[in-house]
């Protein structure tokens, strides 16, 4: 019955039945040479990234002898410590990503405030640890929080503190060097996204006589979230695999999931083994990724559309 | 389990283009070990007079060990003709069939402790697992044995075991509860991680390499520690307030194996048998702290007097310590290593 009505509709409009079908035509046979232009991409694509994701899959579903079995995955509530390094490394993630905006945030800001030749020359200081390798930075980390490292030497030379601090081989310390490493991931998105507000928009605010804290909170800010949610987003997921880091300044105590992976790949004689922790890691990153992207994603929009 | 990490983790890309052999040589073998300080050392003790000899080149490579081993043989892309291996890794990799079988007939046995003489493996030197204290904080009357490590009123600071060898920290765990050297294996998992229960509270570092044992204790980030006999003889050498003695060392053996699939199985058999021969591996406390696993080395008077006494396997050393049973953990290793990791991790 829909379907009859549906036909009768469009026989009431002869302007539109006449070239309906052919115009249809068009528009696919567009789409299919739109299609074949993107295929070496989408190849390209699906061999070096949907090929080995799937064959991980793949892999992960099989025991030491060789069968089908879920042994891989079960290992992670027989054995305590899957559960207690997946938390850890989610925390140490949520806590760097946090540091990371309240030190980046307002770097960026000045950053964006400075006048171009200064701007640069401080961008500078931000670019060149970036530089530097990961390896030499965290090192560097050690030698200053360390029991005997400069802080704690100064601190008690000068009388602060009577016990050094516990700031190396624990969680601090993995958090203090994460966060040095991370911050330009978030500062260079949002100096970016900054520089490209539109500075009408804010003088406009002011003329109709908002005040300057008024202006940014009201205008600046909203404009300027949609780069710290990207840089709050390459930061997360770029904490989520870190090894190097943790394993030095963790004193082993503090163990995330790429440094599971490593020792449990040599482990077990199975290569399922640790793929399991693969998958794993990107089901729940991807599943926090579009969590970002529902939140975040939306309120940009907002803000947006609003301007 | 993952020493290479540990031996020298320092990278050493550098090596594979300093090793200049000559050219001329038409058989060419590739050998992989852990890099570092100890290949260096290899290379002037084992490889550079085993090419001189056969007249053959020998290619160097660095392993992360049997993962890099594994990779290589079920993926049918075989490039080392030997690698060295930890004898724990020895054992699984024998068990996996990942090894091809060895020739005695070709490689003479003799003066090699049995335990590390198998169809597709053999020992090739080892490493002790020693106590080592700070002596600017104990005076010369710090822990001396795994029971005053244990022991936390006596003597109070600061300690770091090895996380990531789980064998050799549940090897020195059962030692401190006072069970004598010979009776160590078979280990009492259960009762070892009883005895690692009571002494993570006090642990301020798990270790998870040699360069960062060394470091630890460099630093004064811990006032004792377990680390490898390398490492602690390096800490000396360079001068650090530190002791350490043989005493109650867990002796760990590493092996060498030729990969199933090498396409130089012949000239590999060949040069492994020189590098177990006794007159090689007498050139290895020449260079290195690690000990030879051929005890016959220290017959052919080519090591010094006083150089035999600072070696973890000159006869008179061997007896004050635990020899680490490559068998035992090849079976145990995946189980005793995950309840490990949940004990320490709590």
């Amino acid at each position: 019955m829909s379907i009859a009505s549906a036909s009768l509709d469009r026989a009431r409009r002869p302007d539109g039945a006449i070239n309906a079908d052919a115009l249809a035509a068009d528009a696919r046979r567009e789409a299919r040479g739109l299609f074949a232009l993107l295929s070496p991409g989408l190849s390209l694509v699906f061999a070096v990234i949907i090929v080995p994701i799937g064959w991980l899959f793949w892999l992960s579903l099989f025991d030491e002898a060789g069968q089908l079995s879920a042994a891989n995955y079960a290992r992670f509530f027989e054995q305590a410590s899957y559960i207690k390094t997946f938390v850890t490394t989610f925390k140490v993630a949520f806590f760097v990503t946090g540091a990371s905006v309240l030190f980046g945030y307002p770097l960026a800001y000045m950053l964006s405030q400075l006048p171009r030749r200064a701007a640069s020359i401080c961008l500078i200081f931000v670019i060149l640890p970036f530089w530097t390798s990961v390896l030499v930075r965290t090192y560097a980390w050690l030698v200053i929080l360390q029991r005997k490292g400069l802080v704690n030497t100064w601190l008690m030379d000068l009388g602060v503190i009577g016990q050094p601090l516990p700031l190396a081989n624990n969680f601090a310390g993995v958090a203090i060097g994460m966060t040095h490493i991370m911050l330009p991931f978030l500062v260079l998105p949002l100096y970016a996204s900054m520089k490209s507000i539109d500075t009408d928009c804010l003088r406009a605010g002011m003329n109709l006589g908002a005040s300057p804290s008024a202006t940014f909170w009201q205008i600046f800010l909203p404009l300027s979230l949609p780069g710290l949610a990207s840089g709050v987003v390459i930061v997360f997921v770029l904490c989520l695999g870190f090894f190097v880091t943790p394993a030095l300044m963790g004193g082993g105590k503090v163990i995330m999931w790429a440094m599971r992976m490593e020792q449990t790949t040599s482990l077990y004689s199975n290569w399922g083994a640790g793929a399991a922790l693969g998958v794993v890691l990107l089901g729940v990153t991807l599943a926090l990724l579009g969590f970002f992207q529902w939140l975040l994603g939306a309120r940009a929009t907002g803000v947006w559309s609003r301007r | 389990m993952t020493k290479r990490l540990c031996i020298h983790g320092m990278a050493v890309a550098g090596l594979l283009a300093s090793v200049a052999v000559p050219a001329s040589a038409a058989d060419t073998i590739t050998v992989a070990s852990w890099g570092g300080t100890y290949q260096e050392a290899q290379t002037k003790a084992f490889f550079d007079p085993t090419a001189k000899e056969l007249g053959i080149t020998i290619k160097q490579d660095t392993t992360n060990g049997l993962d890099d081993v594994r990779l290589q043989v079920t993926g049918n892309a075989v490039k080392w003709d030997i690698t060295e291996l930890g004898a724990d890794e020895c054992a699984r990799g024998s068990k996996e069939g990942l090894f091809e079988k060895l020739d005695y007939n070709v490689i003479d046995k003799s003066g090699i402790n049995p335990k590390l003489v198998h169809d597709d493996w053999v020992g090739i030197s080892y490493t002790s697992v020693v106590l080592i204290y700070r002596t600017d904080v104990f005076g010369d009357k710090g822990p001396k044995t795994w029971a005053d490590f244990w022991n936390v009123e006596k003597f109070p600071g600061r300690r770091a075991l090895s996380g990531s060898q789980s064998t050799e920290t549940l090897s020195v765990a059962a030692l401190a509860k006072g069970i004598p050297i010979d009776k160590v294996y078979p280990v009492d998992i259960d009762g070892a991680l009883q005895s690692v229960d009571k002494i993570r509270g006090h642990v301020d570092a798990w270790w998870t390499s040699g360069a960062q044992a060394m470091q630890l204790v460099k630093d004064g980030e811990v006032d004792m520690a377990s680390i490898w006999n390398g490492r602690a003889g390096t800490l000396k050498k360079e001068g650090a307030p530190v002791s350490f003695s043989f005493d109650q060392g867990v002796l760990t053996a590493d092996c060498m194996v030729i990969p199933k699939g090498s396409k130089n199985k012949d000239i590999a058999m060949k040069a492994l048998a020189k590098f177990v021969s006794p007159d090689l591996q007498a050139n290895l406390p020449l260079y290195v702290d690690n000990g030879p696993a051929n005890e016959k080395a220290f017959e052919t008077g080519k090591i010094p007097q006083d150089r035999i006494k600072d070696i973890n396997s000159a006869p008179e050393n061997v007896k004050k310590q635990v020899l680490q049973d490559p068998a035992f953990w090849r079976d145990t290793l995946v189980e005793a290593t995950e309840k490990f990791n949940n004990l320490i991790q709590q």
